[in-house]
């Protein structure tokens, strides 16, 4: 019994195969052809496939250019930290130490307003470079050149790239933590490039 | 002199290269220097100051880049990010 049930069932099967082969194979290559259509259109309109290596390159050219606008020491604190400080009131020439407030700036994350003196975090500024000409699929800037072009804007014109960006509290986006932490680094980070500026001046 | 442009997922591109004191190519300078005013850019051009630190100023015309900038950089204007996408 269960044979005849069984052949009986691989009689079905064959049989159902036979009806609907030709319409899969049809299907399979009306979709290849579809395939097939697909890319050359894609060649034709210049269109490349995903280049993983792409945006690693925008990110080294974009360093290389932020390394020659900044002071040598500003391109190591970016390079050792990941983020740039620059120092407030520069329409005021008031610069280094005794500037009453300064900056920190992160790729593509908001610019932290911060008291050198006691550390103390006073606002973030959320500022964007959106182009909008999308010529490579995706508005952002290399992380990079969105630090440059923070760089060049509060450097040129603090009051003006201010008045673009939004204001927030502290905390808003960045955790104050994290921003206290980097501090800390900064602050270690500048006793040892000073100690070896130091070292170096005393070996001469 | 150089025209660049910051551009997304490419790093910086090069509009325009050429000598400011040759007609010709300043010509051509200045013609690249307000197409990207025209889309919106803004110019900066990095200089270094008299104490020796390394700023950027912004120009809003040709006449304004000092003759010997190496480079004008222009780049998209800022606005506000969003909340939580950009910064």
């Amino acid at each position: 019994m269960a044979l005849a049930l069984g052949t009986a069932a691989v009689v079905l099967v064959v049989l159902l195969w036979e009806l609907a082969r030709p319409r899969a194979i049809g299907a399979l290559r009306s979709a290849r052809a579809r395939l097939q259509r697909l890319r050359a259109r894609s060649r034709a309109a210049g269109v490349v496939g995903y280049d993983p290596g792409r945006e690693r390159r925008a990110e080294q050219r974009a360093r290389e250019l932020l390394r020659s606008c900044v002071d040598e020491r500003d391109w190591a604190m970016y390079r050792d930290l990941g983020f740039l400080r620059v120092w407030g009131g520069v329409g005021e020439r008031l610069r280094g130490a005794g500037a009453p407030y300064a900056y920190l700036i992160y790729p593509h994350r908001p610019i932290v307003a911060y008291v050198p003196r006691t550390g103390a975090l006073l606002n973030e500024y959320c500022v964007a470079f959106p182009d909008h000409s999308r010529p490579y699929g995706s508005a952002r800037l290399p992380d990079s050149d969105d630090v440059l072009a923070k760089w060049m804007a509060l450097t040129a014109d603090e009051r003006r790239l201010i008045e673009q960006a939004n204001m927030h509290l502290p905390g808003r986006q960045i955790d104050p933590d994290r921003i206290s932490r980097d501090l800390v680094r900064l602050a270690r980070w500048e006793r040892e490039s000073d100690d070896g500026a130091t070292d170096i001046v005393r070996a001469a | 002199m150089k025209l660049l442009r910051l551009k997304p997922g490419h790093g910086e591109i090069v509009l325009a290269e050429g000598d400011v004191d040759a007609p010709e190519q300043e010509r051509e300078l200045i013609e690249a220097f307000r197409r990207e005013l025209d889309a919106g850019m803004w110019a900066a051009v990095p200089l270094q100051s008299s104490d020796g630190r390394r700023q950027a100023e912004l120009v809003k015309s040709f006449s304004d880049v000092p003759r010997d900038a190496e480079r004008v950089i222009f780049f998209p204007r800022a606005a506000g990010g969003a909340p939580r996408t950009a910064g």
